[in-house]
């Protein structure tokens, strides 16, 4: 099946038509939990963007040698090394974003996003498509992210990657970047994103 | 009076739902009935006070003195995957009710990042202890167990609502997840 996919398709489905975090609903855990602003958003995309790749690589390559029973625990073994590392790099040269995202970079494991790629996809075709598939997947997730992020930040903080645009003490909707906003902002970024992607496809 | 306030913070303020994020999937994967959902808090309630006594003492007696912390994340999700097959495997054998009544969302709760959560969340509380660390796990799953049957009470009611088409599904569903969440932000303050 996946070979018939064209390459391009197989990129760009994880973008707009499988979006993992509009349309397939994966990943919402961090997805509410980080994006109180921007930056975090993207922060937690990019890692996730990382295991992801690292993992699908990883699997790809070892998919006939691993039997199908023991499959689910060695993926997860895999994840979570490279969980690991992405964790001990951020405390190491990002200690600012490693205090925000804080419990939510050991739960990267737990992320069905990835575990779902490893099982759906890479166990089952080449490193090359894995790897555009992993790429096109994690953009996806990383723009929700910081989607979601900015449209938080600007409603709740006036602001946009940190950067000011109101008054230093102009009221803003504070609403947004408690926990209530997130499922707020989320529900209608969901129906404008529908709104989008079923234009696209008449 | 400790244990009260740790009772009262993990179910009302800090819940973790609907403050914490942590277990949105199946909050919003089995919430269509409230049956499910009382099974699915049930079954969240045997596994994350199980996973927490594991995990808690695996930290405390083999990692730490070790000095091997860093394989935290590798080491409990180890565990909690064994854990959740181990106890599929005792409930089937020991009391097939029991079975019946949580066996189908027992694999689903591997891959459910409250448990993980927890578990880490609880080495890192004040001076932490092995009973306080079960209570802590078993106070946050009572606070998942009253989000979920909330919500999903609520959106047994929502199936009859007349509603914009772009809104159906998940949208609506996110919404009044919102609304649940605004309603616990009023306990701010509570401890």
């Amino acid at each position: 099946m996946a070979e018939a996919l064209n390459q391009k398709d197989n990129f760009l489905k994880g973008i707009i038509k499988e979006n993992p975090v509009f349309v397939m609903l994966l990943g919402m855990c961090p997805t509410l939990g980080v994006t109180s602003s921007a930056f975090n958003g993207l922060g937690m995309g990019v890692a996730t963007l990382f295991v992801l790749l690292m993992s699908n690589i990883v699997v790809s390559l070892i998919k006939s040698q691993v039997p199908s029973k023991v499959r689910i625990p060695a993926f997860i073994i895999i994840i979570a090394s490279f969980v690991t590392i992405v964790e001990m790099v951020l405390e190491a040269f990002i200690p600012f974003l490693y205090e925000q995202l804080g419990i939510f970079i050991p739960l990267i494991v737990v992320n069905c996003l990835i575990l779902g790629r490893a099982e759906a996809f890479a166990s089952k075709n080449n490193v090359m498509s894995s790897i555009l598939d992993a790429l096109g997947m994690g953009l996806g997730f990383v723009i929700a992210l910081t989607a979601l992020g900015a449209a938080r930040e600007i409603l709740g903080s006036g602001s946009i990657f940190d950067i000011k645009f109101v008054a230093e003490n102009a009221n803003t909707f504070i609403l947004f970047i408690l926990p209530p906003g997130a499922f707020i902002a989320l529900a209608y970024l969901t129906v404008f994103f529908n709104k989008i992607s079923t234009k696209e496809a008449k | 009076m400790e244990y009260i306030i740790i009772l009262i913070g993990a179910v009302f303020v800090n819940n973790i739902v609907l403050s914490q994020f942590l277990g949105i999937c199946p909050f919003l994967g089995v919430s269509n009935k409230v049956s499910t959902s009382v099974g699915m808090s049930g079954a969240v309630l045997f596994v994350m006070t199980i996973a927490t006594m594991a995990t808690y003492m695996l930290h405390e007696f083999i990692l730490v003195p070790a000095g091997l912390e860093y394989l935290r994340t590798i080491t409990f999700i180890l565990v909690i995957a064994a854990l959740v097959q181990m106890v599929e495997i005792i409930l089937k054998k020991v009391s097939p009710p029991l079975y019946q009544a949580l066996g189908v969302f027992l694999p689903l709760i591997t891959t459910n990042c409250a448990v993980l959560g927890v578990a880490i969340l609880a080495l890192g509380m004040e001076n932490a202890s092995l009973l306080k660390a079960v209570f802590f796990a078993v106070a946050n799953s009572i606070g998942f167990g009253l989000a979920l049957i909330l919500f999903a009470s609520i959106r047994e009611h929502l199936e009859l609502a007349d509603l914009p088409k772009g809104m159906k599904g998940v949208p609506i569903n996110l919404l009044v997840a919102g609304l649940l969440s605004l309603a616990f932000l009023g306990f701010t303050g509570l401890v």
